[in-house]
């Protein structure tokens, strides 16, 4: 076991695939002689040469066009968009090939990839570098949306993306790079693709989020406890498609009161089709309305006042009383 | 640093080797045994015959739209001939002389045209992709299997195939730039058409020539008479060979022409003349092969009939095959991912139910919708 922050378990991942699977290859930009712009691969180039971890020309289209092409070839593309707000470069390789490719040539050809992504605000940086935008790809049929939480199961999880047989979009809350170490296992380590986790166990409300808002989720839950004598259940859903429903019912149909916290906007957000699945399962079970704490439908606003536009612990302790007083 | 000039070190060449009345230029002529030329030569006549039965075949509603490639049988089936079996070919949706010939069974496209993927599944042993839709997308995945035959080192090159239109697109350039960066041996054909549906050629670029984009990212580009299947076969030969030895790849400009609608839901006569049409038709790749297949004495009047009787009832056979195919309405969810996660295992239900419900499931086929289809366009 040794202490490390999520950017050394990412890093850790990817080390320990490259070394385990000599199909597995790291392209990007920036990604080899710089390291990456966050430092993830760190020591990769050095390691294993730059057939294998490959800085990329300026254009994320290409980046994931000719994984497509690669996957043909049997290879195992990790590909690494700067940031996610430059990943819609990307989009109409993924939506057009990526995510039909098994489909279309009933299995004949697949996309055994992965696009790595950090995403999300409260970085302080310029425009385009702290939005959410992970339901734009969980809407699409043929891809997993995957987003870990903190540094143990970021490393489970892209380990279990990198070898998962179809195309996987991994959200990385770059807010939660480097600011929190945990304890990560000395051996390789994997999560199933799809099941989320009850993070805190609870009585009275179920509060579901995921990404780098599962951090004032904690924080919320710890407040309402000591505060306001409110037990709060805590859901880190880890991935988003595919959504681990079972979880989630079993959970809400025990406290009957739900929150639901994402940075993501709150029109067509993930909020919306966790809660159209609860209705549709377990409505009965509802004692109040669920409620949504999510960015608002607008763009994020430059940094100096972002903040007040995210979530926030106060946020979701408010919801989640307004839900056990309703 | 004062105003000056870049001296750029750079061509593109041109290529045509067969003329539109039979003769060849004997010193360029590749020498294709005659047996191969009697091979190339048939499947040239299959292909025009496919496409003139899928036209037919869409009028009496039995397939979807259909896009012809009349006219450009030559580019595609050149470098077809050029390729060795093993290397991966990445088309566009205007090769199907090129697909027939390298394999793919002919109700395998009728399928794809008659709306099932299983006409998009490529057959085993074959590195070849599908049709593809979105125009120039195929360059780049073309470019990442290119990238990655070098990557594996293994010795395959990847044809790839596109239109003029295409070339405007982002996915042709950033394809091509990184082909080109990673020493790719990626051969890439422009089947230059003349036409991107109603939009000319001179509209899509001022580009004096498709083959000079090459320049911008330093490997060669040639035009060819696209029309020409010699020059086809040496022009896409020469490119393959210096793929394969690690020069990466090329781009070749293969001028042909549409002669037909770009689909069938399109009308031609909205956009150009019957001149223009007339203007090409004398250069059409497989009269020009004909009649230098008849001066060569490789064939008469009498052995093309026997031929094109013995690919009438092949293209029949096939129909009737891909007409018998029935598909399986389920199978979309097993597509999907390898394995049915739970929320496509509900919905899955949930179609059964429908499926049971419309008494769509014993037979679980298609093929009444076919009919029911079949019916409404016979109005
Ligand atoms: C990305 C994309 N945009 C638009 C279309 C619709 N479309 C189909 S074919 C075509 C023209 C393509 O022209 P060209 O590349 O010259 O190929 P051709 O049809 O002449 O073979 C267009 C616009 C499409 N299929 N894909
Ligand atoms: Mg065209």
């Amino acid at each position: 076991m040794a202490q490390m922050n999520m950017a050394k378990a990412l890093n850790l991942a990817l080390r320990e695939a490259l070394d385990e699977d000599e199909s597995t290859m790291i392209m990007g930009q920036d990604v080899g002689q710089d390291e990456g712009v966050f430092r993830i691969t760190e020591g990769l180039l050095k390691d294993f040469g730059p057939d294998r971890v490959v800085d990329f020309p300026v254009a994320e289209s290409a980046i994931v066009g000719l994984a497509i092409g690669l996957c043909c070839t049997g290879l195992k593309p990790i590909c690494e968009m700067q940031f996610s707000g430059f990943g819609y470069h990307g989009f109409h390789q993924i939506e057009s090939h990526a995510s039909r490719f098994r489909n279309r040539t009933r299995g004949r050809f697949t996309c055994p990839m992965v696009v790595r992504m950090p995403y999300g605000g409260g970085i302080r940086a310029i425009e385009h570098h702290s939005e959410s935008r992970e339901a734009i790809w969980a809407h699409l049929p043929g891809l997993k949306v995957v987003i870990p939480s903190g540094p143990r199961n970021a490393r489970a999880l892209l380990r279990a993306s990198i070898f998962d047989p179809d195309p996987v979009m991994f959200y990385e809350p770059k807010a939660c790079y480097r600011a929190f170490k945990e304890e990560v296992p000395d051996k390789p380590e994997t999560l199933e693709i799809g099941k989320a986790e009850i993070v805190r166990e609870g009585r009275d409300v179920t509060i579901i989020s995921y990404g780098a808002s599962m951090r004032l989720v904690l924080e919320a839950a710890d407040e309402l406890e000591d505060e306001h004598d409110i037990d709060a259940e805590l859901i880190d859903l880890l991935s988003l498609v595919p959504m681990d429903t079972e979880l989630i019912m079993e959970s809400v149909r025990k406290t009957g009161r739900c929150v639901v916290v994402h940075e993501a906007p709150r029109n067509c957000g993930p909020a919306a089709e966790i809660i159209s699945r609860i209705v549709e399962d377990s409505l009965l079970y509802l004692e109040a309305p669920i409620e949504r704490v999510t960015g608002y439908d607008l763009v994020l606003p430059f940094f100096n006042i972002e903040r007040p536009y995210m979530p926030d612990a106060q946020k979701v302790v408010t919801a989640a009383r307004k839900v056990v007083s309703f | 640093m004062p105003r000056g000039k870049i001296k750029l070190e750079n061509y593109v060449e041109s290529l045509s080797i067969l003329e539109p009345n039979g003769n060849v230029d004997a010193k360029l002529d590749p020498k294709i045994s005659d047996k191969d030329l009697l091979k190339l030569f048939r499947a040239m006549l299959l292909g025009r015959r496919y496409d003139e039965r899928m036209l037919r075949l869409q009028r009496q509603g039995r397939i979807g739209t259909y896009g012809p490639a009349l006219g450009q049988e030559a580019a595609s089936l050149g470098p077809a001939f050029a390729m060795r079996q093993d290397d991966w070919f990445v088309p566009s949706f205007r090769e199907p002389s090129a697909m027939i010939y390298r394999g793919w069974p002919i109700e395998k496209l009728m399928l794809w045209w008659g709306g099932n993927e299983e006409g998009a599944s490529p057959p085993e042993g074959l590195r070849d992709l599908p049709i593809c839709v979105p125009v120039a997308s195929q360059v780049q995945y073309g470019a990442g299997i290119a990238w990655g035959c070098k990557l594996r080192k293994e010795d395959h090159v990847c044809v790839t195939f596109v239109g003029d239109g295409g070339t405007s697109e982002g996915d042709f350039h950033e394809g091509l730039n990184c082909a080109a960066t990673f020493g790719a041996p990626m051969v890439l054909i422009v089947q230059n058409n003349h036409w991107a549906i109603s939009l000319p050629r001179d509209k899509q670029t001022v580009s004096q020539t498709l083959a000079q984009k090459a320049i911008a990212y330093g490997i060669n580009g040639i035009q060819v008479d696209g029309n020409d299947i010699l020059a086809m076969v040496v022009a896409t030969r020469e490119a393959i060979d210096k793929a394969r030895e690690g020069e990466g790849p090329t781009l070749i400009e293969a001028v042909t022409y549409r002669l037909g609608v770009h689909t069938t839901a399109d009308d031609p006569k909205k956009y150009r003349s019957e001149e223009e049409v007339e203007h090409w038709k004398p250069k059409d790749p497989l009269a020009r092969f004909w009649k230098y297949m008849k001066k060569k004495g490789l064939l008469d009047e009498k052995s093309r009939d026997a031929l094109e009787e013995e690919i009438s009832a092949e293209i029949s056979a096939a129909v009737a095959r891909a007409e018998a195919f029935k598909p399986d309405l389920t199978e979309p969810f097993y597509h999907c991912f390898e394995e049915m996660p739970n929320h496509l295992r509900a919905q899955y239900a949930e179609f059964q139910a429908y499926l049971d419900s419309a008494g769509m499931s014993e037979s679980n086929s298609g093929a009444e919708d076919q009919q029911l289809s079949r019916n409404i366009e016979a109005y």
